[in-house]
């Protein structure tokens, strides 16, 4: 049996099964240990986040672009998201049956993912499943989602450059015609990536817009723990259905209940 | 948070009718598990491959064009080689009687015949596959120390 630094090795030595366990240890565990030792590791890929209505042609493109890339001697990993049907809590994750091209490449590293509980296109979980791929050594970590009106904005707060596939009325950024099927076209999204990755880059664009999505992280892991408290505190205080028929009865009111647990909790003073 | 099972639904083989795979990956979705479907004519390379990156804790294989006495047993000996036989196969199609004996003697955990309701799959799959679950505790257990 392996034990953690073998483990964490396999992992960032890049061995797809090591990889892929660690995935479903951070899509599953709410404990942060292995990210916490994955985290050093980060921070060398560039994040492309692909998205668009279902069906516009994402995955396709996600292939091509992941082949010319791989020209470019180039390691990928991939994140298709699929949304998470909210009646079984099951998925469909169909969005490798357009990457059969890239199947058995030993750069390519491809994982599917439902978006479980979280609200807009993006897994909450994607970040993390990107970290442990960042951290294993990819150059490029390619993001597919679905994004209809604002949620391509979630993908955008995580990825570098963001591509948006499809009709978008209005839309003021470069606009790139091409035929994901046959690959035209899709040199010039690379080129654009990459043109986009330089200018971020020497502009200083890229290091602040890194650092506010790090400070964004703190924010959010802080939350996370709070509101995960508070909800416990809520649901586990002595005589809360009394206090609820009080409230209902207008004997209390939820505004004093709210300040007492908050008091009680040492978050708020 | 439960660990949810999750199933690699393939079709190998040369015939181009997916249509059955299909009605299985959305039935076990519906039954709340999460399924990873790869199209059609894969090969046992590709499903092992795909298999072991989607960390998955089943392969199902919808099986109609004859080949299920060599796909099969490549698939269960590609696991094996990659040390991923925690990864059950179960399969499905048109397989005479005397094959299905043969093959789940090979190691294929369960063969369904065809016209099999789903709801039998998924009270099966739901009955036999472990979840990694257990695998992610220990691995959380050993990090303690
Ligand atoms: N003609 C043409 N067809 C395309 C192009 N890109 C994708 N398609 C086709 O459009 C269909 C959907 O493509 P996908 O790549 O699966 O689209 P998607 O956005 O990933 O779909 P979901 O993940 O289901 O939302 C497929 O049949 C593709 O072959 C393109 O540039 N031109
Ligand atoms: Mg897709």
């Amino acid at each position: 049996m392996k034990s953690l630094n073998k483990f964490l090795k396999d992992i960032l030595k890049g061995s797809k099964p090591a990889i892929a366990r660690a995935i479903t240890i951070v899509e599953n565990d709410s404990d942060y240990t292995l990210l916490k030792k994955l985290f050093r590791s980060s921070g060398k890929a560039y994040y492309v986040g692909i998205t668009g209505p279902p069906g516009a042609g994402k995955s396709t493109l996600v292939n091509a672009i992941a082949k010319l890339l791989l020209k470019k001697k180039k390691r990928i990993g991939i994140i298709a998201v699929d949304p998470t049907s909210p009646f079984s809590g099951g998925a469909l994750l169909g969005d490798r049956v357009r990457m059969t091209d890239l199947a058995l490449n030993k750069n390519v590293f491809i994982r599917s993912m439902a978006s479980r509980g979280s609200l807009g296109g993006l897994a909450q979980k994607t970040k993390d499943v990107a970290l442990v791929l960042d951290a294993a050594g990819m150059d490029y970590i390619l993001i597919e989602t679905i994004g209809v009106g604002q949620v391509e904005l979630d993908i955008a707060q995580v990825c570098d450059t963001t591509a948006v596939v499809g009709a978008v009325p209005g839309w003021s950024y470069p606009i790139i015609k091409t035929i994901a099927t046959t690959g035209d076209g899709v040199d010039q999204v690379v080129v654009r990536i990459e043109e986009h990755r330089r200018y971020l880059t020497r502009s200083g664009k890229l290091e602040s817009a890194r650092k506010e999505r790090l400070f964004s992280r703190i924010n959010e892991l802080i939350e996370e723990r709070i509101r995960a408290d508070l909800h416990k505190r809520l649901t586990t205080q002595p005589g809360l259905k009394k206090i609820i028929d009080d409230i209902y009865n207008r004997r209390r009111n939820p505004f004093d209940v709210a300040e007492k647990i908050l008091r009680n909790s040492g978050f708020v003073f | 948070m439960d660990k949810k099972i999750r199933v690699l639904v393939a079709k190998p083989g040369l015939d181009g009718h997916d249509r059955g795979a299909k009605v299985v990956a959305a039935a076990l979705r519906d039954a709340g598990m999460e399924v990873i479907y790869t199209g059609l004519h894969q090969s046992p390379e590709a499903i092992v491959e795909a298999a072991i990156q989607e960390d998955v804790d089943v392969i199902g294989l919808s099986i109609l064009s004859g080949a299920h006495m060599t796909i099969f047993p490549k698939v269960l000996e590609l696991l094996k080689k990659k040390r991923a036989q925690r990864i059950i196969v179960v399969g499905g199609g048109i397989i005479p009687a005397d094959d299905m004996k043969k093959l789940e003697k090979k190691g294929v955990k369960k063969l369904f015949g065809p016209g099999t309701p789903t709801t039998e799959i998924i009270k099966w799959l739901k009955e036999n596959v472990k979840t990694g679950k257990k695998r992610v505790k220990v691995q959380k257990k050993r990090r303690r120390k």
